[in-house]
């Protein structure tokens, strides 16, 4: 089914009489955040709250001799300066490894660093203060002798035995490895006509939220018990966290996530700075305040996609795709990031390279090291961007080697639609996928031989245009095999409590949380819609672990998925709650009734029975007047896990038009266009956005962003004006359309949306620079970003 | 990104702000606040007092003063890079200016920023610093041995440096009115709508029958300071582009944005493209 106007889909089963699935409401939240009544962390004040500030590394690796903090302690304003060793009494270390990931290894990770500084921007020092500029006015009063060690920053020597060990405990800089040999790879490619390899870049960049990273830590001290306000998108994971490193039991932990600028994966982790912050408010047992500003962020705020993939792919000369292989080099930091690890990005290169193609033949290894730069872990689309340029980049360099056009090469060799389910050679699972459907429905949006005849058109004119394609596949809807079973307390499952008041309306308390996406608008949807109640009769409350179920929060595009689900339960047990006391008030049988914009009525008639308003002051105030013995539950929850698959696979294709400014190397986007199966679509807008965004981080890989390092570990351009953040001048108009291929693993059917524009825009624009300068018999860039200088040189214009 | 503390000084005269600056050896003038601000928030100036000149009267107009040719448009220090980019005055006889404006920062910073603060500030990769070298502007200071006029040509000596002295303040530029026989040019090459561009050429001429004379070619964004292409000039005077480009003889060093080859590259087609626009204006 293709859906390509914002109209509801045809009658389903989720279709009742006021089914908001499917339809584009506004969010809930829309008002408070447009009229400034946002309530972010640094809007968080409380008494005797102090604020701290970190004095940070200059070096990329270097032991600390001594640290004076006389004059640091003497500033004004100044409530203590507390060095790594003073903090680690208060707050253990942790090792960023999971057991599923075998081999990995990583080393103890102090909240402020002890002895050795390990990446320029590591915390050395804390300076708490009663503002934040008197806490930097002090710090630089702190007189730090630091030894300068040798830095490690090119993964490419890392593991050669003159490089120097980052840890020694370690035994060398080796943090994970991978080796996947499926098929008969050597045999595919010596039966193929066409073998093609590249060396494919992706260059290190981060995610820039609009709100930095910030957390007010409050311990009470009289009730032993600490309270965090957090911008974090998993806040169960964090409670768990806190207390385990603090020695306290999870009971005594609340963490709170009020409103989230926007979080990109960023604000999953455990940040040695946030950590401390926690850990100082125990230590001086008042409220401490930090937030990153955007200097420290670019320096701490986790960085990704640093790898070097040297693919290689054999054609037959029928398109047929023989084998894949890859060999992917990532350096991501001193430690591997606690508790998600490092490792996971380069493990997704490898599950998830080739995935839309039915090609059994691939070998792949991956080797992850240690360097003293700034850390690297998961952000947006995890490893999606990497594999998919890789993959992506290699069926297009096939394409144009054997003369095929590069939609016809996908068609040969996508997964057939009536094929599922099905596995990728990599081993994963596949429900139901929709790679041709969207593909034809793709060729038709971008009306693509229109477009090539106006390319060949242009090219006559000496005006380059490009159009690049890039298929893909999604992870969504994690179940306990993203994290769970190799031992960290991420939970996969999530809940929703509904409440009916004592006037009628719902409260949902829900496990997900709200970033900015619009969870709580996809959550009301789905109560709104399974009990029967208009939007504004609904309330979301997400982000308290001391009031929502245990959930696992907002990553790997799992709010609508699993949170929505859990919150369609329930919004369904409690209509049948509430139909039961109905039916005891009116003396029917609860099956013969609905509830339908807020009135209970007879089911096949639709004839108006009880207001809810009606049937909770009766269950609130007069239960005295409900049959003997009868107890109405007006307050259910439900919770839901993925079950049947590991992951709710969802997949997609991108196209791309752009223009190459030949004389300067300048890329000028025309249009982009995403069509994309995420399953049942519960807000068309939402998942548009979610789309529209994806591509635009993804335009910033491909064109914009890096994190630009010398070879002594300084990043040079850590400020907003030299680490370009795409920005709306320069972004085409995006056109999204979508089929629909529900995940019968849930009654909603709906799979993740998050991450699918992000997962497939940098091939995409990748293949269409390279279709542009094919002409111009350019080298193949493959080095992102593609910045002027580097479009140039494939030019041979410098 | 908090400032060190410093103090804070409103004047109400040129006389006392000269005074403070003499006073004060560390003090810093606070124009717009585009520039300075973001060095303070980054701690890389800690200057102990902020002379804020933003309350003195009479430095911000844009008028057509009488003079030598169709005479002279000049610009108070204080004027806003939004007015200079809506005045009447400046799109006529100011037209590069004008071309330049809407690409200096983004909206917010130009209605702060301020036309003295950027030629003070003299940013290499300003647009305005290289405008008033290309239009053979000048500069009047005022400073405790009381006011002066700087040459462009005299005025930009080094990375952020300029000919004006610790204690002179920036009161006004001046830049001959532009007539029908002026020609001009204008263009850059910025990643992103709004940034300092990677490079940028600013340029003017006068008509000389079917030719051109004349010829100031300014280039920004590749040097320490705005650059002037001397050998090109004359090569474009003689209507020789091919020459023009080849005579380039910019130098510059590699940034986070391009290598030196490559804004050496960008330099060239800057400059076909400027001498395309230097050659086909008409009145
Ligand atoms: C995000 C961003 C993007 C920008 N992009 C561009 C761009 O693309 N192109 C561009 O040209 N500029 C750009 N700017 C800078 C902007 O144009 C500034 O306004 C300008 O450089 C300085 O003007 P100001 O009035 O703000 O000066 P201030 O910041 O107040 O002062 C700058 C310096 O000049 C001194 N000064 C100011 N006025 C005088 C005076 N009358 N006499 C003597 N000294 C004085 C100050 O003491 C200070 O040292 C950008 C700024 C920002 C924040």
């Amino acid at each position: 089914m293709k859906i390509t106007a914002d109209t509801p889909p045809v009658l389903s089963v989720l279709d009742r009489p006021n089914s908001y699935i499917g339809r584009a409401v506004p969010r809930p939240n829309l008002q408070r955040l447009t009229q400034g009544r946002g309530q972010y962390i640094s809007d968080v004040t409380l008494p005797r709250m102090a604020h701290v500030a970190y004095l940070r590394s200059p070096h990329a690796h270097a032991r600390i001799v001594s640290i004076a903090t006389d004059a640091a302690k003497k500033a004004p304003g100044v409530v203590a300066v507390v060095t790594g060793a003073e903090l680690a009494k208060v707050m253990t270390p942790w090792v960023g490894v999971l057991t599923h990931l075998k081999g990995i290894k990583s080393a103890p990770q102090a909240p402020i660093a002890v002895d050795r500084a390990c990446w320029q921007g590591e915390a050395v020092c804390a300076v708490v203060a009663r503002t934040r500029a008197q806490a930097e006015d002090a710090c630089e009063l702190i007189d730090i002798v630091y030894e300068e060690l040798p830095a490690v920053t090119n993964p490419e020597t890392a593991l050669d035995p003159g490089t120097p060990v980052i840890h020694e405990s370690l035994g060398d800089n080796l943090c994970f490895e991978r080796k996947l040999d499926v098929g008969e790879v050597d045999k595919a490619f010596a039966n193929s006509d066409a073998v093609v390899e590249a060396t494919f870049v992706t260059g290190r960049h981060t995610g820039v939220c609009t709100e930095g990273r910030a957390v007010v830590a409050d311990w009470n001290a009289s009730e032993q018990r600490m309270t965090v306000y957090h911008a974090t998108q998993a806040p169960h994971m964090m409670q768990n966290l806190f207390a385990k490193h603090l020695a306290l039991s999870e009971s005594q932990v609340r963490v709170l996530t009020k409103d989230v600028g926007g979080s990109f994966g960023i604000k999953v982790h455990t940040y040695a700075d946030e950590m401390a912050t926690v850990a100082l408010s125990k230590l001086l047992k008042r409220p401490v305040k930090f937030v990153a500003d955007r200097i420290e962020s670019f320096v701490t705020d986790i960085h990704a996609r640093d790898h070097r993939i040297k693919a290689k792919i054999g054609v037959t000369k029928d398109g047929v795709i023989t084998a894949f292989e890859i060999d992917d080099l990532t350096g991501i930091g001193p430690y591997s990031v606690y508790p998600r690890t490092s490792g996971i990005e380069a493990n997704q290169v490898i599950n998830l390279t080739g995935g839309p193609y039915n090609c059994p033949n691939y070998r792949a290894q991956a080797r992850v090291v240690f360097q003293n730069k700034n850390v690297m872990c998961q952000y947006r689309a995890v490893g999606h961007p990497i594999a998919v340029a890789v993959t992506e980049g290699l069926v297009e360099l096939a394409a144009a080697k054997i003369g095929m056009d590069p939609l016809e090469i996908r068609r040969r060799n996508l997964f057939a639609d009536d094929g599922y389910p099905a596995q990728t050679a990599s081993g994963l699972k596949l429900e139901q996928l929709s790679h041709h459907e969207a593909l034809a429905h793709l060729d038709a949006m971008i009306n693509y031989a229109g477009l090539r005849a106006e390319q060949k058109a242009l090219r006559d004119k000496g005006i380059y245009r490009g159009i690049g394609f890039a298929s893909f596949i999604e992870v969504t809807n994690p179940s306990a095999a993203f994290y769970g079973v190799g031992g960290a307390k991420i939970t996969s499952q999530d809940g929703a409590t509904v409440k009916l008041d004592a006037q009628g309306a719902i409260t949902i308390h829900s496990g997900v949380t709200e970033q900015g996406q619009g969870a709580e608008a996809v959550l009301a949807q789905c109560v709104a819609s399974s009990f029967g109640v208009s939007m504004d009769r609904v309330r979301v409350v997400t982000g308290d672990t001391d009031n929502t179920p245990y959930g696992g929060g907002t990553w790997a595009s799992r709010a609508a998925g699993i949170g929505g689900e859990a919150a369609w339960q329930a919004g369904k047990a409690l209509r049948g709650n509430v139909l039961a006391v109905a039916g005891a008030m009116l003396q029917a049988k609860p099956e013969d009734l609905d509830i339908r914009n807020s009135i209970v009525v007879d089911k096949t008639t639709g004839a108006e029975r009880l207001g809810l308003d009606e049937l909770a002051r009766v269950a609130y105030f007069r239960p005295d007047t409900l049959p003997p013995g009868f107890q109405a539950e007006l307050m259910v929850t439900r919770h839901y896990v993925p079950r049947a698959w590991p992951f709710a696979f969802t997949n997609g294709i991108q196209a791309s038009y752009l223009e190459v400014d030949t004389d300067t190397g300048f890329v000028k986007l025309l249009r982009h266009w995403c069509v994309e199966d995420c399953g049942t679509i519960i807000n068309p807008q939402l998942v548009n956005e979610q789309i529209r965004g994806g591509v635009v981080q993804g335009i910033g890989a491909a064109l914009f962003e890096q994190c630009l390092y010398d070879e002594r570990g300084q990043m040079l351009n850590g400020n907003m004006a030299d680490y370009l953040v795409p920005m709306a001048v320069e972004m085409p108009d995006i056109d999204c359309g979508h089929v629909v291929s529900p995940t019968a693993d849930s009654e909603l059917g709906a799979k993740g949306a998050g991450e699918a524009g992000t997962a497939g825009a940098p091939a995409c624009i990748m293949n269409a620079i390279n279709d542009a300068l094919r002409p111009l018999n350019a080298q193949p860039l493959t080095d992102m970003p593609f910045t002027p200088g580097k479009i140039l040189r494939a030019l041979g214009k410098v | 990104m908090k400032p060190a503390p410093f103090a804070y000084r409103k004047v109400r005269s040129l006389d006392e702000a000269v005074a403070l600056l003499g006073e004060t050896p560390d003090a810093r003038l606070l124009a717009g606040g585009q520039s300075l601000m973001a060095t303070l928030n980054m701690r890389l100036s800690a200057p102990s007092l902020l002379i804020d000149i933003n309350g003195l009267s009479g430095l911000d107009g844009i008028a057509h003063k009488n003079g030598q040719g169709s005479g002279f448009v000049e610009i108070g220090a204080l004027a806003r890079h939004v007015q200079a980019e809506r005045s009447a005055t400046i799109a006529k006889l100011a037209p590069l200016i004008a071309r330049a404006m809407p690409l200096v920062g983004h909206p917010a910073i130009r209605n702060r920023g301020t036309l003295g603060g950027s030629i003070a500030f003299a940013d290499p990769a300003a647009e305005l610093p290289a405008c008033l070298l290309a239009l053979d502007g000048e500069v009047d200071a005022q400073g405790p041995k009381g006011k002066r006029t700087i040459k462009a040509g005299d005025y930009f000596k080094g990375l952020y440096e300029t000919a004006l002295g610790p204690q002179e303040i920036l009161t006004a530029i001046r830049l001959p009115a532009a007539d029908s026989n002026t020609r001009i040019g204008f263009a850059e090459l910025a990643r992103r709508h709004g940034d300092y561009a990677i490079v940028g050429l600013a340029a003017s001429a006068r008509a000389d029958g079917k030719g051109l004379k004349d010829v100031r070619l300014a280039y920004f964004g590749v040097g320490n300071t705005p650059l002037r292409a001397e050998k090109s000039e004359a090569a474009l005077a003689h209507g020789d582009v091919d020459g023009a480009v080849a005579a380039l003889d910019l130098d510059p060093h590699d940034d986070i944005q391009a290598t030196g080859a490559v804004k050496k590259h960008l330099a060239g087609v800057l400059l076909r493209r400027v001498a395309a626009q230097l050659m086909e204006q008409r009145p």
